[in-house]
């Protein structure tokens, strides 16, 4: 699977604030057709760098080139703008319809208005609010209301999109609906799609690759998995290294179950997949179970793996330990638990968790 | 109270029967102040929107100075002009001193602080994003400033009422910078200043009641399309 | 940033300019300059009603725009020593021979005269009816302690009061029975009528509102009670730019027969006598007699 070519390259980017740096990128390439999320604490700079890269920011030293020619004069900066979209996390509507909020990235770019008519009605079937036509912005929910802006950003079919933590103000449910049609938008036309958010689940779900960022700088970018389980440096390990993540290939299905097979191991799942899939998986710590020897409880679980401590932190009320088991798999235990289970880190367990426990991110087809 | 009916009945015969000099005054009131309101409300959002939006340092010593300015005693300002106007004063050579442009430059002057200051506020009122949103979207930096005018047209028209309300009813700069001359620069206020040194009361009230009626029926259809500017 | 200054800048100056443009010639009346003539007199003369009478007809006649800018005494003889009137129409004797005298006018000339008049309620608690002179009627009012309401703007009127007060030797500032109300003459009788007291006013002003005050005539008559109006060009030699050839036409119209006559039958029909008494021509020593 080869990247295309980069849409956007980034050479020695620096932002300045007061005499202090706040972005300092020397190198970053983004891929047409690809979701970049860009995940760290607030003030690693995330934003910062959707502005400079969507060009609103106007004073940063560096070079940013959109399909290899620079963006520099006044003219390619607008005709660049012209070319990407951004969405930030309030909707920001304009005082009117929906309609003509949707419209309004075509209507700046002088089409009449007939001509918009087509286009606003695609996207709004697209996000699904299409009955909300007429209805003035001031009168949407949440939910609606960032419906419509990503709408509007759509509607002028933008080569690149910059979303600026989205989702951060909706509801779980709302949420998690919103990103369902973003994902399946993204991937129906294509856009390339650069995000900052700070939900790591929002970033897992929808990214080619992931940057996290910390104090202006990348600390790390790669795929997913690479982040979430080869974190390069402590920064990074403690901000991601939380939840088991790993990327295995389908070998067997059987009525809603399949089995995934990682680095030699065979885990049992549940979901639709298809014999020959590459499945993205997740299991949250608390639903590994680790004991000294295999055991009667042990035997309902359909996943036991033997496995070597790696390391124990204290989380506060619980303990996080990392395992290797063959995979790498992180459990969380009470201090209660640490303590009659004698876990060292260096010793030996079994780790054990059920079919139900392993959740399927993405699935890629062959 | 008797003064007011007589006032009232007074306004109702000079109005119905069409008296030439109370609707030449009333004419003349409305172009005055509609003419300075215009000024005001071109250089008022413009400059007003441009501060907002643009960092400076002094910024805040600029907006403190607009600040204080809406509140400028029309009487200060009349002063002042009459002294730029007069034939020896340093735009004497224009002479226009006692004409109408006079009292129009004067309360322009008087509105546009108002006009500024209210336009100011309001664009600064606007979502800290919003800017950076409507770039987003492809525009220029002159499309941009439009679209955030007419997001702001709520209070812009609050301002404009503002601007004209303190205008049609302003005398002392009227008086020393227009002379009250009969047919030429008598507007609603100085007549009805005059009127009441002269001891016609009732004159006075009927030509006061006038004033009302006009800055009501102004105020009331602008605020008509304040109002229906707001989506159902 | 400093761009999108230089932006509207340029929007405003635009703007500016076309507001300008626009409101001079809507508004302004289109006539050549030298047609106007800026005439300062008092605001008692133009409350009489006279000069809405005579001034149309010399405007048809000579084709110049009179702008009559109404102000009290004092500043009517400060516009025409900074050269800000062309032609001055007072009733201040005392301050406009100074003025002369000081250069600042030529052409003094004599045009009409009226007479004030001391009123009061008709009870006269005082008792200033039948008093020999203004002086003694006054003497009468502070002894009494009767209310006496003074304009107190040093307007012509309130000049002449104050010269009485001196008449009868009496310093009425800060007594308390003396009331300042700082107001035009119509208000100020208005105020008096009100509070029934006495005051001092013009016989024009006293007679357009004399029906609605209540007040009657006291004492009148005497000399020392004559308001003589002359009309005074400002010297064009030192101020060049005032509209000598203007103020002059202005003057002569003023003192000419025709307007006399007119002068002379102003208010007759209206209020059954005269509100003025031309003089032009006399001398001032021949007033009254």
């Amino acid at each position: 699977m080869t990247d295309g070519n980069p849409i956007l390259e980034v050479r020695n980017l620096q932002v300045n604030r007061g005499g202090v740096s706040v972005l300092n990128i020397p190198h970053l390439d983004v891929f047409e057709g690809k979701v970049l999320s860009l995940i760290g604490p607030n003030g690693a700079g995330k934003s910062t760098l959707l502005l400079a890269l969507s060009r609103l920011l106007k004073s940063f030293r560096g070079d940013i080139f959109f399909k290899g020619r620079k963006i520099s004069s006044n003219h390619s900066i607008l005709s660049y703008r012209r070319n990407i979209s951004m969405v930030f996390q309030e909707p920001l509507l304009f005082d009117t319809t929906v309609f003509e909020n949707v419209a309004s990235g075509l209507k700046i770019r002088g089409m009449k208005k007939d001509e918009t008519k087509s286009a606003v009605e695609e996207y709004l079937e697209r996000f699904g609010i299409h009955h909300l036509v007429n209805r003035s912005a001031r009168k949407l929910s949440g939910g609606e209301a960032q419906r419509t802006s990503l709408a509007r950003a759509f509607a002028i079919k933008p080569e690149i999109i910059f979303l600026d933590e989205p989702f951060s103000s909706l509801d779980p449910p709302t949420r998690e609906s919103l990103i369902e049609d973003l994902d399946r938008i993204l991937r129906e036309t294509g856009t390339t799609a650069i995000m900052a958010t700070h939900d790591q689940m929002e970033a897992l779900r929808l990214s080619d690759q992931i940057a996290v960022m910390n104090l202006g700088e990348i600390a790390q970018i790669g795929p997913p998995e690479q982040i979430m389980n080869y974190p390069e440096d402590e920064f990074v390990a403690s901000f991601v290294g939380m939840e088991t993540i790993f990327a295995g290939r389908v070998t067997k299905t059987h009525e809603g179950s399949f089995v995934v097979s990682i680095s030699g191991r065979d885990i049992e799942a549940l979901g639709i997949v298809t014999t020959g899939d590459t499945v993205v998986c997740f299991i949250r710590p608390e639903n590994v179970v680790l004991s000294k020897h295999p055991s009667e409880e042990m035997s309902s679980a359909r996943n036991v793996f033997p496995g070597t401590i790696v390391r124990i932190t204290s989380m506060g009320l619980f303990h996080k330990v990392q395992l290797d088991c063959g995979f790498p798999l992180f459990a969380y235990v009470t201090h209660q638990s640490l303590e009659n289970l004698s876990l060292d880190e260096g010793g030996d367990v079994f780790a054990s968790f059920k079919a139900t426990a392993v959740h399927v991110i993405r699935k890629e087809k062959k | 109270m008797d003064i007011i009916i007589e006032g009232i009945k007074q306004a109702f015969i000079l109005l119905f029967t069409f008296d030439p000099e109370v609707l030449g005054i009333t004419w003349l009131s409305l172009e005055v102040s509609g003419t300075a309101t215009l000024i005001s409300l071109m250089i008022g959002v413009s400059v007003g929107t441009a501060i907002a939006l643009t960092r400076f340092p002094g910024k805040r010593f600029v907006i403190s100075l607009i600040n204080t300015g809406m509140g400028l005693p029309p009487v200060v300002v009349g002063l002042f002009v009459t002294i730029f106007l007069w034939r020896n004063g340093p735009l004497g050579f224009l002479e226009i001193l006692y004409t109408p442009t006079a009292i129009i430059i004067a309360q322009a002057v008087i509105a546009t602080p108002i006009v500024m200051g209210i336009s100011l506020a309001a664009i600064q009122n606007l979502p800290a994003n919003l800017r950076l949103q409507i770039l987003a979207l492809g525009a220029t930096r002159l499309q941009m400033v439009w679209i955030l005018v007419k997001e702001a047209r709520l209070p812009l028209l609050a301002a404009i009422m503002a601007g004209f309300g303190g205008v049609i009813s302003e005398v002392g700069a009227s008086i020393m910078v227009g002379g009250n001359i009969k047919g030429y620069t008598r507007v609603l206020t100085t007549a009805t200043v005059m009127e009441t040194s002269k001891g016609n009361f009732d004159i006075a009230m009927a030509l006061s009641i006038i004033l009302l009626l006009l800055a009501f029926a102004i105020n009331a259809a602008l605020t008509q399309i304040q109002q229906r500017e707001r989506p159902r | 940033m400093m761009r999108r200054f230089k932006n509207f800048g340029i929007f405003l100056g635009v703007m500016l300019v076309f507001a300008f443009v626009v409101s001079g010639t809507s508004v302004e009346a289109a006539t050549p300059q030298q047609k106007n003539i800026i005439m300062a007199t008092t605001t008692s003369t133009q409350d009489s009603g006279l000069l809405d009478v005579l001034l149309p007809l010399f405007e048809r006649k000579t084709g110049y725009f009179v702008k009559t800018i109404a102000v009290g005494s004092g500043q009517a003889m400060t516009m025409g020593q900074k050269g800000e009137a062309d032609v001055l129409l007072v009733h201040s004797p005392a301050a406009e021979k100074k003025f002369v005298a000081e250069g600042y006018g030529i052409n003094r000339r004599l045009v009409m005269h009226n007479d004030f008049i001391i009123v009061g309620p008709k009870s006269d608690t005082a008792g200033i009816k039948g008093a020999k002179s203004s002086g003694e009627a006054f003497k009468r009012i502070a002894v009494s302690n009767a209310v006496f309401m003074s304009r107190g703007d040093n307007s012509g009127t309130n000049s002449k009061e104050k010269e009485i007060w001196k008449t009868a030797g009496i310093n009425p500032e800060g007594q308390k029975w003396y009331q300042q109300t700082g107001l035009g003459m119509g208000q100020t009788l208005s105020v008096a009528a009100e509070k029934k007291t006495y005051t001092l006013a013009d016989r024009g002003t006293y007679l357009a509102l004399k029906k609605n005050l209540g007040l009657d005539i006291l004492v009148e008559g005497d000399p020392i009670l004559l308001n003589i109006y002359h009309v005074i060009e400002v010297n064009p030699v030192k101020w060049p730019k005032v509209n000598a050839a203007g103020a002059k036409a202005f003057a002569d119209f003023m003192v000419s027969g025709q307007t006399q006559k007119i002068i002379k039958r102003f208010g007759v029909d209206k209020f059954g006598s005269p509100l003025f008494f031309p003089d032009a021509g006399k001398k001032d020593e021949m007033l009254g007699k």
